[in-house]
């Protein structure tokens, strides 16, 4: 059986030590700019401080993947060629890129690192993926979260290259790299500027009655009752009305976390290279009760033991988790 | 160099028997010199027309325009798979991608850029141009400035560039069928129940404003995305062609407003009095192209 690896967010030098501590075979991490999509206040890299990340990364035995998967607008290209070679000096063993003409640079200039594919790239078919491992030599696709567990089999029989799925984290609606809710409402985009949901357009409203609005610049996303925990407005979290429906209805999805601890045997079994957790931004404690869990669960199917899992729940967003679209295409 | 009005593909759900009669009077009367037609948007609608396209391309090429099929937008499934692999065998009439996969079965043949790849620089433009591509349309989220750069890149090339400049913007694709889910039916028990929503399906806040629409995967704005006032700087620009995607309006009407504005016989002011006269259903935005929020209106007719 192929020993896939366990691929875990750093959104800070502290989470990275956690993540490789935790028995992390990788983790991925970006620099404190645009270049990555989870381009937050307080979050990221600098030069010095992945230096030093990559030399405690390769010592433990663990990879860094180095995220420059965002979509460079014309006349800002420079700062993601600089990120590129940044982190080819710095020595991290991948780049993950979504911009076809990030692609071709990285492929040109570095062609001995290694390129992973973004899900921002949202390539979801052998040919998209054909085109991408065809052009720029890419040697792993982080896939979308949007396909069944047969239809990866499938996609892994078809691919020259490895595969990656998330297993545990936020869950995605819209097709990752092709989303601009943020920006209609915002301004602030999370294609060209690496953001969704920027916390400065956030808003929590409390009333008399104790009730909570949230906005997300000035736009309504939720209302929340007294005593209720009121989420984080983003906008495919969100509660909407519409002619066909009564209630205010959740009209993109749930405000639920992915789990797909219970899937692993399947998702080993069928061929996937990596598995990958969400959550760049979370915390430390966070990082290291998932990646805790997912390494005995890994080691454990490897064993051929029954998969011990531990209980997550309590990470997941609104207490609630979902196998979303690996489970069923019902879920469409 | 040449500027031409452009009316991209239907993204919503019409009848065959709608679509027809719509293309009938584009070709009569729209004064528009490329037509895109396709089902962009969701695989499981194509059957419905798919056998009308040959009687309408002859239709539309009888009245003068040019005709671009549209690809898919979203390509999992076997049969969207099959889509795009035979659209991509066609040399004639010109195609225009809109997935990647596209990119891979072209195999350097001349083909259009769609608004739903991601053309962000002019490397990216470059690297697809030398793989056949002639024509790109940005994406909507694009800020003027930004326009303008890829423009110039594109003039250096010889290849054309594309900007949206009437109707409701694109702003997310999902695997999820949304009209389905609000109708609490899945994308493969649908019952084609977006075909009840010409214009898209309105999402309204829990305050009570109007914010998003609903096309089956698709999430558009509520706002019809209007740049009649911009069209001068972008003429300056080298934008080459200006697309008007079409809305459940009055497209002929909305059609001769931006052809004399393209045509420099009425200003940015006069265009959007013609366009009040319409009553649209929704509200004008320009926020994108000027770098700030979508749905917002800037300049002199600010909201």
């Amino acid at each position: 059986m192929k020993r896939p690896e366990l691929v875990c967010p750093a959104g800070t030098p502290a989470s990275l030590r956690t993540a490789v501590d935790a028995g992390a075979d990788a983790v991925y991490c970006g620099f404190q700019n645009a270049t990555n999509a989870r381009n937050f206040p307080g979050l990221n890299f600098t030069q010095r401080e992945l230096s030093v990340a990559v030399e405690y990364a390769h010592n433990a035995g663990a990879k860094v993947l180095l995220a420059v998967n965002t979509f460079p607008t014309a006349g800002r290209f420079d700062l993601w060629r600089e990120a590129i070679d940044l982190g080819a000096a710095l020595e991290v063993d991948a780049f993950i890129v979504a911009d076809i003409g990030v692609a071709a640079y990285a492929a040109e200039k570095w062609p001995e690192r290694r390129l992973h594919l973004s899900v921002q790239a949202a390539a979801s078919s052998p040919e998209a993926i054909g085109y991408y491992a065809r052009e720029f030599g890419v040697k792993r696709v982080v896939l979308p979260r949007i396909l069944t567990v047969p239809e990866i089999r499938a996609l892994a029989d078809a691919i020259p290259c490895e595969i990656e799925t998330f297993v545990f984290g936020n869950h995605g609606l819209m097709v990752e790299g092709r989303c601009s809710l943020t920006n209609y409402a915002t301004g602030i985009s999370t294609n060209m500027d690496g953001v969704c949901s920027p916390a400065a357009d956030v808003h929590y409203d409390r009333a008399d009655d104790g009730s909570i609005t949230t906005r997300l610049g000035t736009h309504t996303i939720d209302r929340f009752a007294a005593g209720e925990l009121a989420g984080y407005p983003t906008i495919c979290k969100g509660r909407y009305l519409t002619p066909a429906r009564g209630e205010p209805y959740y009209a993109f999805e749930e405000p639920v976390s992915l789990n797909l601890a219970a899937l692993l045997p399947d998702l080993i079994a069928v061929g996937v290279d990596a598995f990958k957790i969400e959550g760049r931004q979370r915390s430390r404690a966070y990082v290291k009760s998932v990646v805790e869990a997912f390494r005995t669960a890994i080691d454990s199917v490897l064993a051929g033991e029954p998969p011990q899992l531990a209980d997550l729940v309590s990470l997941t967003e609104g207490q609630k988790q979902t196998e979303g679209a690996f489970k069923t295409k019902k879920w469409r | 160099m040449r500027q031409e009005l452009t009316l991209g593909p239907v993204l919503y759900h019409w009848s065959p028997e709608e679509l027809l009669d719509f293309y009938a009077r584009i070709a009569d009367e729209a004064p528009v010199g490329t037509v895109y037609l396709g089902e962009v948007i969701c695989s499981k609608r194509s059957p419905f027309f798919d056998r009308h396209v040959p009687a309408v391309i002859e239709r539309l090429q009888r009245a003068g325009k040019t005709v671009v099929l549209s690809s898919l937008a979203e390509v999992v499934l076997k049969r969207e798979r099959e889509m795009m692999r035979d659209l991509c065998a066609m040399t004639e009439p010109e195609i225009e991608i809109n997935n990647a996969a596209g990119l891979f079965s072209i195999g350097g043949r001349a083909h259009r850029v769609g608004p739903m790849m991601n053309v962000y620089n002019e490397q990216t433009m470059a690297r697809l141009a030398a793989g056949g591509a002639t024509h790109f349309s940005l994406p909507v989220e694009m800020p003027g400035p930004v326009v303008g750069r890829m423009a110039e890149a594109a003039d250096r090339l010889g290849k054309a560039v594309e900007v949206q400049v009437f109707g409701r913007a694109s702003l997310a694709v999902s695997a999820r069928c949304y009209h389905a889910r609000a109708h609490r039916r899945t994308k493969d028990s649908c019952q084609f129940v977006c075909a009840d929503d010409p214009d898209g399906m309105p999402l309204t806040t829990v305050t009570g404003q109007p914010f998003l629409t609903v096309n089956g995967i698709q999430t558009q704005s509520h706002s019809y995305v209007n740049l009649a006032d911009e069209m001068d700087e972008m003429r300056g620009m080298k934008v080459t062609h200006f697309r008007l995607s079409p809305q459940r309006v009055d497209m002929v009407a909305v059609a001769d407003i931006f052809a004399e504005r393209l045509a420099g016989r009425i200003t940015g002011d006069e265009a959007a009095a013609q366009l009040d006269a319409l009553k649209l259903p929704a509200p004008f935005s320009n926020g994108f192209w000027h770098g700030r929020e979508g749905g917002r209106q800037f300049g002199p007719r600010a909201a």
